[in-house]
């Protein structure tokens, strides 16, 4: 059995997550990555993606968030999300009305680094509708 | 000398405002309670980010460019004033503390020959404001069709406030609202935004974990910075939002008591009349029969 660790999910409205884990993975913008307990300390920014959350009784839950950042330390994780939802209470309309939001903002930037980042965002988006919402 | 009919019509009238006003109070404290939940849950991410901040940029300094957003941009000619107030009136001195604490700061700054741009977020502090600083609103933003504030509606003036930056039309922003401290007690506040300030934690400042940072520390710096100005506009206006509600809850609470003393009043005169006319009335009669 892993040792487990506390991790906690905020997203600026409130503290959606504050357990003890074994197990989180986050979808890091370098790659996803898998945090366990004494991690070495990173931070790192986060792209629209699902977060799997393996608490310490064996029970998964996952989370879908959209953007973001995570404070990683031996003795705990913070994940800092733009916005976070329940994979569950995540439907296609809001997903799409999102997609739609990000291609109309990166439309109507004129700055290049700037576009391309919104792009980025944009591509991650669409990826993640194709991964969990299946046509 | 009024009436009894006008009098009692007066009572009435008082009566009927005294039901209004306790009505707003109730509905008042109870977007007060929720508004103050609100503030409260905002809070855990607001001081992380903080922690986060301080860290990062306590890794990164001396490094080769630090963002605008951070340093400044080593001038303050241009300032920019967002005033956030409420969207409705009936609220005491709510709006009006703001305003002033808002419109001091800008003749301070015009005085000293600096431009002042302002943005205004809530109706009412752009309805004063206009009158008085036409030329220098750049932009109003209004929440009135917002039910529950959400961190979307920060993001979007911080996205404008943003834009503006980027654009190099302001050198310092300052936002201003009013701090809830209690029901009873609000302070308006100018906070500045950017150049970002925030407090230097025992972590940042002593020997900093050594972190591994995925991109570069400048990279999530210039990510952080710009969310860091949306958490903190996000913040002013969630205890602006409760500072409005204790503001109202107050004024009404001493409006409903001094419409109850305006009826005593009202009724103690209505009485003394009516029981003067009795009394005359009375005499009337008796002195009719005295002469018969």
């Amino acid at each position: 059995m892993a040792d487990a660790f506390n991790f906690e999910l905020v997203s600026p409205e409130r503290l959606l997550v504050s357990e003890k884990v074994t197990e989180v993975v986050i979808p890091a913008t370098l790659g996803e990555m898998t945090v366990m307990a004494h991690h070495a300390p990173a931070m790192t920014t986060i792209k629209p993606g699902v977060v799997s959350v393996k608490l310490a009784g064996g029970e998964v839950t996952k989370y879908v968030v959209f953007g973001g950042f995570a404070d990683i330390l031996p003795t705990g994780c913070t994940l800092l999300a733009e916005s976070a939802v329940k994979l569950s209470d995540v439907t296609r309309e809001t997903l799409q009305a999102r997609i739609d939001a990000a291609r109309k903002d990166a439309e109507a930037t004129t700055d290049h680094g700037h576009k391309t980042k919104l792009e980025e965002y944009l591509a991650a988006l669409t990826n993640l509708n194709g991964a969990i919402l299946p046509a | 000398m009024p009436s009894l009919k006008d009098l009692k019509n007066r009572i009435a009238s008082v009566k009927a405002t005294q039901k209004i006003t306790k009505a707003m109070k109730m509905v008042a404290a109870a977007k007060l309670r929720r508004a103050q939940e609100a503030a409260e849950a905002a809070r855990p991410y607001a001081e992380r980010m903080n922690k986060v901040l301080a860290n990062v940029s306590a890794a990164s300094e001396g490094g080769a460019e630090a963002p605008l957003l951070l340093t400044g941009t080593g001038r303050d000619q241009v300032h920019l004033l967002v005033v956030a107030t409420g969207e409705r009136g009936l609220a005491g001195g709510f709006n009006s503390s703001i305003i002033r604490l808002a419109r001091d700061h800008a003749l301070k700054l015009l005085s000293q020959g600096k431009t002042v741009k302002i943005l205004t977020v809530g109706r009412k502090g752009n309805d004063i404001l206009r009158r008085t600083f036409k030329e220098n609103i750049v932009d109003y933003i209004t929440f009135r069709e917002v039910k529950q504030l959400s961190f979307v509606n920060a993001d979007e003036v911080a996205g404008k406030v943003l834009h503006l930056f980027n654009k190099g039309e302001f050198d310092v922003a300052t936002i201003f609202y009013a701090r809830f401290q209690s029901v009873i007690s609000q302070v308006a506040t100018a906070q500045q935004i950017i150049p970002a300030t925030f407090e230097k934690t025992e972590a940042a400042t002593g020997a900093a974990v050594l972190y591994e940072y995925e991109p570069s520390e400048e990279e999530i710096l210039e990510d952080l910075l710009p969310r860091n100005v949306a958490v903190q506009i996000f913040r002013a206006l969630l205890e602006n939002n409760a500072s409005f509600y204790g503001a109202q809850m107050s004024a009404m609470d001493s409006a409903t008591r001094n419409a109850g003393d305006m009826i005593n009043r009202l009724t103690l005169s209505y009485n003394r009349q009516r029981q003067a006319q009795i009394t005359k009335e009375l005499i009337e009669i008796i002195s009719g029969a005295e002469a018969l």
